[in-house]
């Protein structure tokens, strides 16, 4: 359904991404793991069309995307600031749904269908500002899903919280995104929760961003937070992984020239 | 308890003969005046037209600086291409204009207004263009991820997010607005007004008349300012809890 071709994105002289070519299937969980600066955010802001690309060409359903496409909804890492100060939890998952020319009651339906769906049906009138980092990052998903996107793109969306929040999240995600058929991809730059959430995880390098590795992460479903990671397998795939990311991340020093070096 | 005190001073001064009651009167004259004036007919007329003018000054300010700052906050090379012009026009004493505000409105009404309008945008603008600017990049884009059109996200986004500091501004021009047009009154006259009132007591030798109006104009202006500082603090709970660090 999300099909990237030689996606090439600079800003100025900086080359963030470069030729970037992956396909997702509908209801693939791709995880795209990299190390810091590795353009992961600039990738997701293309195929949001938040950001035109220099290069290359974003197809979603088979058509370019031009603006950002009405199926596809955004969980940002930085709950506070995208969520809205202003309106309670209800009003900020029922805004977007101001999109779709639903009824005030609908969209009220629909956010609070949603807010329960994620455990917050009791928090639906607090303020952002009144919630722990925890629900407001629930609240921020809760709004992507009430928007049933058919493409839901997470940028680190459990990079702000604590641990044990944390793997709840990822299963919360898991659960319901399964629950509804959507096709995710998620942006981390942790190799452990890339393994454990995807069904696919694809290694970028560093900038200038490309994918190096593709890997099939074939565990069993639906994941648990202990027994999926003592399995063997998990383990050889987060070794995989993580020296895909070391490798291209390492450098060797020489005549003060900075060379990459890859392990594979 | 400051100003108490200085009051105290001021009218064991008085009657000790220090301060000559003929050049300032006591400061018990002056509060029994401003006690009279509150129930005389003649002195709430004049109120009541000063007030007007300012009213209609502080919607007409906010109807034309809101809209303005939003346009030059969030279009910058419109910003870029009036900079010059409001760069000239700011620092202009807005009292400078009274002499030709005085030619271009008959109506003293309109004169008094025309004045404190110009004097109370640059707070309202300059704040609505700097409360513009600082909306956090993310929030605009989290509704843009949506699909949301610019219009959408001035309106759901941008506006509710400088509400804050437009309102500090609306404040901040409150005041201005009650300074331009008393002075207005003083300096051009007309039938009604405090600034006329006040004129009229000077030219009667009645100092203490004079203080006790002027006195009313400030402590207006101080309940103006605290029930704007009160409704914020409503009207923004959420501005002032996320700063205040509650989550």
């Amino acid at each position: 359904m999300l099909e990237l071709v030689d996606l090439t994105h600079r800003y100025g002289t900086y080359h963030a991404i470069d030729r970037i070519n992956l396909t997702v299937k509908q209801g693939e969980v791709v995880c795209v793991v990299g190390p810091s600066g590795c353009g992961k955010s600039t990738l997701l802001r293309s195929i949001a069309g938040l950001i035109k690309p220099t290069g290359g060409a974003v197809l979603l359903d088979g058509r370019p995307v031009e603006s950002t496409p009405d199926n596809l909804a955004v969980v940002f890492q930085d709950y506070s600031r995208s969520l809205y100060p202003w309106l309670s939890a209800l009003a900020n998952v029922g805004l977007p749904l101001r999109r779709r020319g639903m009824s005030r009651k609908a969209r009220d339906e629909a956010a609070m269908a949603a807010l329960t769906e994620v455990g917050l049906g009791a928090a639906a009138g607090k303020f952002p500002w009144e919630m722990s980092g925890g629900m407001q990052q629930r609240v921020s998903i809760a709004r992507a899903l009430a928007y049933r996107p058919s493409l839901l793109l997470m940028d680190e969306p459990f990079g702000s919280v604590d641990a044990q929040t944390r793997e709840e999240l990822e299963d919360l995600v898991l659960r319901v995104c399964a629950h509804h058929g959507m096709t995710i991809l998620l942006i981390t730059h942790d190799v452990d929760e890339s393994v454990y959430v995807g069904d696919r995880v694809v290694v970028l390098s560093k900038a200038p961003g490309h994918v190096v590795g593709d890997l099939t992460v074939d565990l069993p479903g639906p994941r648990d937070q202990i027994r999926t990671r003592e399995l063997d397998a998990f383990v050889k795939l987060r070794a995989d992984v993580g020296r895909m990311v070391r490798g291209m991340s390492a450098r060797r020093f020489d005549n003060g020239m900075t060379h990459e070096v890859e392990t594979r | 308890m400051g100003a108490t005190g200085l009051l105290v001073i001021l009218e064991v001064a008085g009657r000790t003969g220090v301060i000559d009651t003929g050049f300032l009167p006591l400061v018990s004259t002056v509060l029994a005046r401003a006690a009279e004036l509150a129930v005389d007919g003649e002195f709430l007329t004049h109120g009541l037209a000063s007030m007007e003018a300012w009213f209609w000054a502080l919607v007409v300010t906010i109807a034309v600086a809101v809209p303005a700052g939003l346009l030059l906050g969030v279009v910058r090379p419109v910003e870029s291409a009036t900079r010059p012009l409001i760069e000239f026009l700011r620092p202009i004493p807005s009292v400078a204009l009274i002499p030709l505000a005085i030619l271009l409105f008959q109506n003293p009404m309109h004169m008094r207004m025309s004045v404190a309008v110009y004097a109370a945008t640059w707070p309202v603008l300059i704040n609505t263009i700097y409360g513009v600017r600082d909306v956090d990049p993310l929030a605009k884009e989290t509704l843009r991820s949506f699909g949301f059109g610019p219009g959408t996200v001035v309106m759901r986004v941008v506006l509710p997010s400088a509400a804050p500091f437009i309102a500090t501004g609306v404040r901040l021009a409150a005041s201005v607005a009650i300074i331009l047009v008393v002075t207005a009154e003083v300096v051009a006259g007309g039938i009604s007004g405090v600034g006329v009132f006040i004129n009229t007591a000077g030219s009667g030798n009645r100092v203490d008349l004079m203080i006790a109006a002027t006195a009313w104009v400030g402590l207006f202006g101080i309940a103006v300012n605290a029930l704007l500082v009160a409704a914020e603090k409503r009207v923004f709970r959420w501005h002032h809890n996320r700063l205040a660090g509650v989550s």
